[in-house]
């Protein structure tokens, strides 16, 4: 016995997992310091900033104080015109995944397509909405932007839709059909409602995603300096005006950048939490 | 009484005519609802075809311009419109790889925490709190590399790295030149940490479907932990290692607000990772609202449809292997 325990070989090979094991907990203590480290900032940085006139004032001129309300505004409408056109799309989408077509050749190609899309550079959407939205129209708009973000939203929803409807025991159907319910019926009246908490986070996690977006904003729906509701104008949006705040020169401007990631942090990720606690609950 | 069933048999008779009808609305109803359905799965394929069609006739007129040469052509000068897409290139697989070289090893030691160290109560919150750091918008790490993490770099990291390697054949062009904070190893170092949650989170996944009875048998026969996962989960999973690491990839490709704040929007190949740079996304996020003249609007689509072509593939590949272990898996 005690020969085995001072076998060199054996000790090296303790040592080997004793540093490997230090080394994950090592990693792990990085991945999560970046975490606290940047939320830390954000904080220090944000709190400071915020004040009512962030949510009552427009975005000043340079050198100014001001606050963030037409952004705030623009982004808002843009997000839930975005999620309006692209939800019902993704839901149907979905659907047919999880109950038509769930092994047919035009549902593995979509699974794949969308598989894509779901994690393909937003900044590429932008463009193809430049391309088809912007450039024929002439000028930048809210409905661009709205658009942009909307093609972002399908994916989304289009994959937890189907993972949450394949989760539902096929008992469930066949009860249903059982009792002469036609199909479509079924669907919506039966499947939707077993699966409302899976969808509805699927449909957090797309508000979730799109509320931090600005690579597809840039040059769809611009930015605007004024209040605007108007969706055939340029519309500014929270994240583009973080983005031109932060790259300026201006102090005002700085401040209000990082007040802007503040209450776009928070949004996401209370999102992201609320989306979670929804699903944690039902498994 | 032979009125009452003559009226019976006409109320009834009048039912089945509803029934047939309600039978039929029903039936147009779930023929609807299905067609509809499809509908909007073919819509997911007609958005694909969309982008690649708008990218490809968008960056035509820069093509025909350029040819062949605008891939290898170093030049960009929106003066004499004259664009190229190498330095855009350079700089995204520079920066990419910088991203991998880090957060797979460091991903992949997480995921091995999680599944064989972590106590069990630990895992879910750990879990839940690397996976917040996925949801974080690249806009905040943009702003935050920008104001936190650069003038750290400049002033601690990178003039210990220029000092360091001064005198080291080949590492010196790499850490070469002043410390300016902003450039291709600080978008690579901030893109490692936006891709590190993707990496874990996958590695965990796979880890977490190797069968248990495999693992046991091998710390039946006295392996360490680390010979566990080193001889038995790698080795098992490695098909959708790969693949979370190529989903990782095509993330960090295609990542364009926390790149764009950091990377000093230079069209230069520099051998130094410490110089200003520029990648495709950045380029097209810098430029595309100021870019005057139908050449260089289509010579920066064109960059749009290298970076979509290159995540294409990366991510098909990806999902392929995630597919195939998937099938193994049953």
């Amino acid at each position: 016995m005690a020969n085995l325990t001072n076998n060199p070989l054996r000790a090296g090979r303790r040592r080997r997992n004793a540093i490997a094991k230090g080394l994950a907990l090592a990693a792990t203590a990085f991945g999560l310091g970046w975490l606290v480290l940047i939320l830390g900032v954000l904080l220090y940085e944000g709190v400071g900033g915020l004040s009512l006139a962030v949510f009552t004032e427009n975005t000043p001129p340079p050198g100014s104080a001001g606050g963030l309300l037409n952004a705030i505004a623009g982004s808002l409408l843009m997000t839930i015109l975005a999620v309006l056109i692209g939800t019902p799309i993704g839901l149907l989408a979905g659907t047919y995944l999880a109950e038509y077509g769930r092994h047919d050749k035009l549902s593995s190609v979509v699974r794949f397509i969308n598989d894509i899309l779901l994690s393909a550079p937003s900044i590429v959407v932008g463009l193809f909405i430049y391309e088809v939205m912007v450039a024929p129209m002439g000028h930048f708009s809210g409905w661009a932007g709205a658009v942009a973000l909307a093609v972002i939203v399908i994916p989304v929803v289009v994959r937890t839709t189907e993972d949450m409807l394949t989760l539902l025991p096929d008992t469930l159907r066949e009860a249903a059909a059982s009792i002469g319910l036609p199909r479509a019926h079924m669907i919506v009246r039966i499947a939707y409602r077993a699966a409302r908490a899976g969808i509805v986070t699927g449909i957090l996690l797309a508000i979730a995603r799109i509320s931090g977006e600005t690579a597809p904003l840039l040059f769809t729906a611009l930015n605007n300096q004024f209040f605007s509701l108007n969706m055939n104008a340029p519309m500014p949006s929270l994240p583009v005006v973080i983005f031109q705040f932060a790259l300026s020169p201006y102090e005002e401007w700085q401040k209000l950048a990082w007040t802007g990631a503040l209450l776009i942090t928070v949004t996401v990720l209370a999102l992201s939490i609320i989306a979670r606690s929804l699903t944690a609950r039902k498994s | 009484m032979v009125d009452l069933a003559l009226q019976g048999g006409a109320v009834r008779a009048r039912e089945a005519v509803f029934r047939s009808q309600a039978l039929a609305r029903l039936r147009l109803g779930d023929v609807a609802f299905r067609h509809l359905t499809r509908a909007a799965a073919v819509m997911v394929l007609l958005i694909l075809s969309g982008v690649i069609l708008s990218l490809v006739m968008g960056s035509l007129p820069a093509l025909r311009e350029f040819g062949f040469g605008f891939l290898v052509s170093e030049r960009w000068n929106p003066v004499t419109e004259n664009f190229g897409a190498m330095a855009p290139i350079y700089g995204t697989i520079v920066t990419s790889f910088i991203a991998m070289l880090i957060a797979v090893p460091v991903g992949l030691m997480i995921a091995m925490f999680l599944t064989e160290l972590c106590p069990q109560w630990l895992r879910r919150p750990i879990g839940t709190a690397i996976e917040l750091l996925a949801g974080i918008p690249s806009i905040i790490y943009g702003i935050w590399g920008l104001f936190v993490f650069a003038p750290f770099l400049q002033k601690y990291i990178q003039p210990f790295l220029i000092d360091a390697f001064a005198n080291v054949p080949v590492l010196n062009s790499l850490f070469e030149g002043p410390p300016y904070g902003i450039g291709m190893l600080t978008a690579g170092l901030i893109l490692a940490i936006m891709v590190l949650p993707f990496v874990t989170a996958i590695s965990r996944d796979v880890f977490d479907a190797v069968p248990p009875v495999l693992k046991e048998a091998a710390y039946g026969v006295g392996c360490t932990t680390w010979e566990v996962f080193g001889h038995v989960i790698l080795p098992y999973t490695r098909v959708g290692v790969i693949g979370g690491c190529m989903l990782g990839l095509g993330r960090a490709l295609g990542e364009t607000m926390a790149v764009t704040f950091v990377i000093g929007n230079a069209h230069k190949v520099a051998a130094s990772i410490l110089a200003p740079g520029t990648t495709i996304s950045a380029s097209i996020a810098n430029e595309f609202t100021e870019a005057v003249g139908d050449l260089y609007t289509s010579s920066l689509i064109a960059l749009g449809l290298i970076l979509f072509v290159i995540t294409f593939i990366v991510l098909a590949c990806a999902r392929y292997m995630l597919l195939r272990l998937q099938r193994r898996l049953g």
